[in-house]
């Protein structure tokens, strides 16, 4: 039997960013493509966030993993670097779901005016132009006083 | 190996990557303040992640079998073709911070260049690429601005940093005969386009940053050919420990 490649996104869909795990490689957009051929081989085209993002590794071994858990074996993984991975591939479900996990999702419009993702407050200051992850930078927000992460635009 | 220029070339450009990489990793954990222990770190991290994509291209047109480990762990300090710039020890934050701008604001219009190059898979390495390096340089040349127009104490410690690292300024764009082989046949960019762009953004730099740009345009040379100071074979000690000891081993 021929898995569709709708039924390969579903299951890809349980693949996290071992960095965010709130957040799907599909909603993130390092999930470029998949392809199924018409002898059932498939293929999962990938893309870095960034070019030393330590995730890539544990990413590609976690839709390793998923297929293998569903019987699929005959695969294989490509990574590809053009064109660049960029926020705007971000999904809205993927931000919404960053926001909730208490990451100000990014903000192409003004990377100075960003909402706190805690109380909503737009009275908000960079902290740090790097964070705990080479995605993110640091901020601060001056009603609330909690610091939060900001997925910067990329 | 059937493009022997090509290699040489993307060796050159690796080997930068790696080696400043390699030097922002030893303030892991001894950075001045936590955010800028992260910054470089951070930095680090993406300069290793392109000197891997630049290896691994260059291992493949090698055609020995050889992977960017080797090109990495196994390679003597004459083998190394980056710059004498990026070789040049952290010193104090202000001197970490302009070697940084000197290196980014190459960097950053290199590969500005490198995306219209004939060879797909460098245009692709370089678009990649030349977003991670624009945020480098806004954080570099911010720093450079906050420590010139800071405190006398950071003005002078930055000035002086300036006045170490000018003569191993110009290095990086200067041309060797790999660089003219490459721009020639399409797949390399012209040193002479990114020099205008470079010292235009480095004098409007350092004039926000109320430093004075010292005298004279003499440059260190070397690195491209191979001759190195004294610092490489310390880093590449660090650096190849593991793999000459224990050769093979993974982790």
């Amino acid at each position: 039997m021929v898995i569709s490649k709708s039924q390969i996104e579903e299951i890809l869909d349980e693949v996290k960013d071992p960095e965010i795990p709130v957040i799907s490689i599909a909603d993130l957009g390092i999930l470029r493509d998949v392809k199924v051929s018409d002898d059932g081989f498939i293929e999962v085209v990938i893309t870095p966030t960034y070019t030393g993002c330590p995730a890539m590794m544990e990413i590609e071994r976690d839709i390793n993993n998923a297929l293998k858990k569903e019987g699929i074996n005959d695969f294989k993984i490509t990574t590809v670097l053009s064109p660049a991975w960029s926020t705007d591939l971000m999904t809205e479900e993927g931000k919404a779901r960053l926001k909730e996990y208490g990451i100000a999702p990014p903000n192409p419009t003004n990377e100075e005016d960003i909402e706190c993702p805690n109380c909503g407050s737009r009275n908000t200051k960079l902290l740090s132009q790097f964070g705990s992850t080479a995605c993110k930078s640091l901020f601060k927000c001056n009603d609330c006083l909690e610091p939060f992460d900001y997925f910067k635009c990329h | 190996m059937q493009d022997q220029n090509k290699f040489n070339y993307i060796i050159q450009q690796a080997d930068n990557c790696l080696i400043l990489g390699q030097r922002l990793a030893e303030l892991c954990g001894h950075g001045p303040v936590l955010e800028q222990d992260i910054a470089t770190t951070n930095i680090s991290l993406d300069l290793i992640g392109q000197a891997r994509l630049f290896y691994q291209y260059a291992a493949e047109l090698q055609e020995e079998g050889k992977t960017e480990d080797d090109l990495a762990y196994l390679r003597d300090a004459w083998d190394f073709k980056n710059v004498l710039l990026v070789e040049q020890p952290n010193g104090d934050f202000g001197k970490t911070i302009f070697r940084q701008f000197l290196y980014d604001t190459f960097s950053c219009y290199f590969y500005e260049e490198l995306m219209k190059s004939s060879d797909e898979r460098l245009a692709s390495i370089a678009a990649k690429s030349h977003k991670e390096t624009l945020y480098h340089m806004k954080w570099s040349g911010d720093w450079v601005i906050r420590l010139g127009d800071g405190t006398e104490e950071s003005h002078n410690r930055i000035q002086q940093s300036v006045n170490e690292l000018w003569s191993y300024k110009d290095e990086i764009i200067s041309v060797n005969a790999v660089d003219q082989e490459a721009e020639k046949a399409g797949y390399g960019v012209s040193l002479e386009l990114i020099k205008e762009k470079r010292n235009e953004k480095i004098k409007a730099v350092l004039e926000e940053a109320t430093l004075t740009t010292p005298e004279g345009d003499y440059a260190h040379k070397g690195g491209k050919e191979g001759t190195h100071s004294e610092h490489l074979g310390f880093i590449l000690a660090d650096l190849q420990f593991l793999q000459r000891a224990y050769p093979g081993n993974e982790w």
